[in-house]
């Protein structure tokens, strides 16, 4: 029967160590806490309980106890604060050069593909000790990508990316789950994160056939849309040379200035006139409704792919597994 | 028998009047209240057999009991009935609609016709709602997210926003009529600082209501907008944004906890003081520390959001924030605790449920700290974690809360004494059911099952059974108390004017009170909580 009943979710990622640490500091402190107002309770209502001929005492309060009682709790809660917000700031960040896996969530699967150009429906395969950044989005409702032995969790919403990372360093077969309500279903939209040995997943990665990265995807569908005509590499079209953007600040019409990242690509194929940069014209065409989300993801690996040749003048396409990512 | 002419012959609020128009047109506070417990309690009942349907269902790790769409409804009513028509307007439509004027010498609320008005409005809304659950039903969960209910989802989303804006109202009036009564209406002598703990949490309570509930009702009719003419607010492929709704969503129903809670407080200080026969230790930072929560509690909002999509810093910003709020909470239990000190404590069952209140409420409370801390978020956000701590809060704290004072004001409010063996048994039951309910979930949770599942893997199996083995024990636990309740309007001991030796105003009229409270306009020469110059009861000496 116990090994129905485990107490204690699997750990598999390099965050979840930190998060066990901090929920552990966190029992143990509640614990205390509970033991010593119950105590209190206990031993009050036992010594104190009504008995013929004696009264109350009556006590008004004491300033110095309601300050010492108010001000020691917003200590410690300062520093659980404090210690809650190092990890998700860790959480929150990936790190530079992790691979990338694009995630669309429908009701209701997880549609994933790797930059590798590896397509996978409700599993994704993934080597111990690499980085893995999830760059998502939602074909419909919200949902939220949710891996209990990695400890994170990500709202998927359409219509925008959303960012999750983790490190994984155990092999096995994890759930996922969808953790946000999306309709009828919203039980059956788990899956499984199948962590391998890194040279079982290099086999894994060759047995599947691919048509190709998911650059060089996104390299075809911007010949075949015609981005190419505008969006030259030589910076002679009527749009912004796109190559090594990536990451780099643009200069807005408007004057704002954005950071170019996944989802300023995003909204900048679907509704151009949003984002105008500084010395283009507002006559880009309308996307929205023409591409799906996996075309859109394969646009936006492309033009993240977009590096500058040592050599100057062409961009290139970079095919390697981990794209290179510009210098600030 | 003889002992039901006795209360024949005195005229109150009860026997002065009978007939089904004298209570359907009355601008009786107390009989309005007692409209307002008859309506709350059978929505109870109907979120409570929601409630156990969700659990039958979750016995096995397969959908089998019912289709997961019918469980979607199931969870989604079961939440809008309990929030909606249970624990918003429960203590405060209830026992404090009965108890703010008497407390404070007045002869009613201030405005007895809007009291009225809005048990109608309640009642209305009600309907429209039964009206929904009976067509086909809701199935948004009860927090409406977009776009799912306003693109997506195929049920009466409509129906039960527009239910649900109305039931608003009806809370909107009572605060407003809490918050002038408490201002103009008290006698002669009762100043601010002479005012029971109950009125202070119930005037930090309407004001949360005045200023929360219009957000919530212009939310909804939002979404009803945007469902019915298409417009763009929350959907993404017409340029809305989703997490707009989150914010003006959690906006009001952040704070609307406190709406649930506080008034629970306020039962809390005066059972407390009167069973320990003590005036509340720091009854400043007690009345204040209301004020501080309803005031921080609308700053938090976003907590809720964390895994969201919301920036890294404002995560940070509204973490911060919801530590703030729970240190005015932990003075509360530390004050009620302190008050215990060298007091006269007997085991009444108001009593019994004030302890398990404590109980409970703190280990909600403390669990409150994991989820305001980020890195724990992340992992037991909208996991059963969640499910169990907003339970220990609203079921736990504001369910005992209210039982309690259910109990402890009994007597005033129907002149007759419950069984003080069965109460105390029910205020068990209720104590240990609901712990074997909720606790388990908080290990689901941290193990990772998410809420709103209808099927679940194998594993989580265990800690389920043991969960709705909980809720059976905490059904007989709720349903008790109604019976004996029933039963002691006509058959239980003829209560005394003041049978538990209490201070409060509302001790000092007869029990039950006249139609207009006081025949004489009490003038309030002492402070609250002046137990040395009470005598205790006889009967309550005699028991330990």
């Amino acid at each position: 029967m116990f090994d129905n009943f485990p107490l204690w979710p699997a750990r598999a990622s390099a965050g979840a160590a930190n998060v066990d640490a901090l929920f552990i500091f966190l029992l143990a402190l509640s614990a205390l806490m509970c033991v010593a107002i119950f105590a209190m309770i206990l031993i009050f209502a036992t010594m104190y309980r009504r008995r013929r001929g004696v009264e109350a005492e009556q006590i008004e309060g004491s300033p110095e106890l309601e300050i010492t009682w108010s001000i020691i709790p917003m200590g410690i809660f300062l520093a659980i604060f404090a210690w809650g917000a190092v990890i998700y700031f860790h959480e929150r960040t990936p790190p530079r050069g992790a691979s990338e896996v694009y995630v669309v969530a429908k009701q209701w699967m997880w549609k994933l593909e790797h930059q590798e150009g590896q397509r996978e429906i409700n599993e994704l395969h993934v080597p111990v000790g690499r980085d893995v950044k999830l760059i998502m989005t939602s074909q419909d409702v919200i949902h939220s990508f949710y891996v209990p032995a990695f400890r994170i969790k990500q709202d998927v919403l359409p219509g925008r990316y959303t960012t999750a990372w983790f490190r994984a360093t155990k092999p096995g077969v994890y759930h996922l789950f969808c953790s946000q309500y999306c309709g009828t279903m919203h039980s059956g939209m788990i899956g499984q994160v199948v962590v391998m040995e890194p040279a079982q997943y290099q086999a894994w990665l060759s047995g599947g056939g691919t048509s190709g990265s998911l650059a060089a995807t996104g390299d075809t569908l911007f010949q075949q849309l015609g981005c190419s005509t505008c969006h030259r590499s030589d910076s002679q079209g009527r749009g912004p040379n796109l190559v090594g953007i990536f990451g780099k600040p643009v200069q807005l019409e408007d004057g704002r200035t954005l950071t170019v990242d996944e989802n300023y690509l995003r909204t900048c194929i679907l509704s151009p006139s949003k984002n105008i940069p500084s010395g283009f014209k507002p006559i880009m065409p309308v996307f929205q409704g023409l591409v799906t989300e996996e075309q859109i993801n394969a646009l936006v690996a492309y033009i993240k792919s977009l590096t500058p040749s040592p050599a100057g003048g062409q961009g290139s396409v970079s095919l390697a597994p981990k794209p290179q990512y510009p210098k600030d | 028998m003889a002992t039901v002419a006795v209360t024949a012959e005195r005229e109150n609020y009860l026997n002065k009047e009978y007939g089904i128009r004298s209570w359907l047109l009355t601008t009786d506070h107390k009989r309005i209240a007692l409209l307002y417990l008859a309506s709350i309690t059978f929505f109870f009942f109907i979120g409570g057999f929601f409630a156990l349907l969700i659990r039958l269902e979750l016995l096995t790790p397969a959908g089998d009991l019912v289709q997961a769409d019918t469980y979607n409804k199931l969870f989604s009513m079961h939440g809008q009935v309990m929030i909606f028509f249970f624990l918003i307007p429960s203590i405060p439509a209830v026992l404090g609609n009965f108890l703010v004027p008497l407390m404070i010498g007045a002869k009613d609320l201030a405005f007895p016709r809007i009291n009225l008005l809005s048990w109608y409005l309640y009642i209305i809304a009600g309907v429209i709602y039964l009206h929904c659950i009976v067509t086909g039903g809701v199935d948004t969960g009860w927090t409406f997210y977009t776009p799912f209910s306003t693109a997506f989802s195929n049920t009466r989303v409509i129906e039960a926003g527009i239910s649900i804006f109305i039931a608003g109202f009806s809370s909107i009036l009572t605060g407003l009529n809490f918050v002038v009564t408490i201002h103009r209406m008290r006698a002669p002598g009762m100043t601010w600082s002479r005012l029971p703990l109950f009125i202070w949490a119930h005037y930090a309570t309407s004001i949360i209501q005045l200023l929360g509930t219009p957000v919530l009702a212009i939310t909804l009719l939002l979404v009803v907008f945007e469902r019915a003419f298409n417009l763009g607010i929350f959907d993404p492929t017409r340029g809305g944004d989703p997490l707009l709704f989150q914010h003006l969503f959690w906006f009001y129903s952040h704070p609307a906890v406190y709406i649930m809670i506080l008034p629970a407080m306020a039962v809390e200080s005066e059972v407390v003081a009167c069973f320990t026969r003590k005036r509340i230790f720091g009854y400043n930072f007690v009345a204040m520390s209301s004020i501080a929560i309803a005031v921080f509690g609308f700053l938090v909002w976003a907590h809720h959001m964390f895994v969201a999509g919301i920036s890294l810093y404002s995560a940070l910003i509204f973490s911060i924030l919801s530590y703030l709020v729970a240190v005015p909470s932990a003075i509360k239990v530390f004050n009620w605790t302190a008050t215990m000190y060298k007091g006269s404590i007997s085991f009444t069952t108001p009593m019994l449920y004030a302890f398990g209140f404590i109980g409970l409420f703190t280990m909600g409370g403390l669990t409150g700290l994991f989820l305001a801390c980020l890195g724990i978020d992340v992992h037991v956000h909208d996991t059963y974690f969640v499910i169990a701590h907003f339970h220990y809060i609203m079921v736990g704290g504001a369910v005992m809360g209210y039982l309690g004072g259910l109990h402890f004001w009994w007597p005033k409010i129907s002149g007759r004494m419950y069984p003080e063996g069965w109460g105390r048994l029910a205020a068990l039951l209720v104590f240990a059911g609901f712990n074997l309910t909720f606790f388990p979930q908080f290990i689901l949770g941290y193990m990772g099952m998410p809420r709103r599942y209808w099927q679940y893997p194998p594993e989580f199996q265990v800690l389920n059974v043991l969960s709705t083995a909980g809720s059976t024990i905490l059904a007989v636990g709720y349903v008790l108390p109604m019976i004996y309740f029933l039963w002691s309007m006509r058959y239980g001991k003829i209560a005394s004017d003041n049978p538990w030796g209490a201070a409060g105003l509302e001790w000092q009229t007869t029990s039950p009170p006249p139609t207009f409270n006081f025949d004489e306009t009490p003038v309030v020469t002492w402070e609250a909580y002046n137990y040395e110059e009470i005598p205790a009861p006889a009967e309550v000496h005699v028991e330990r």
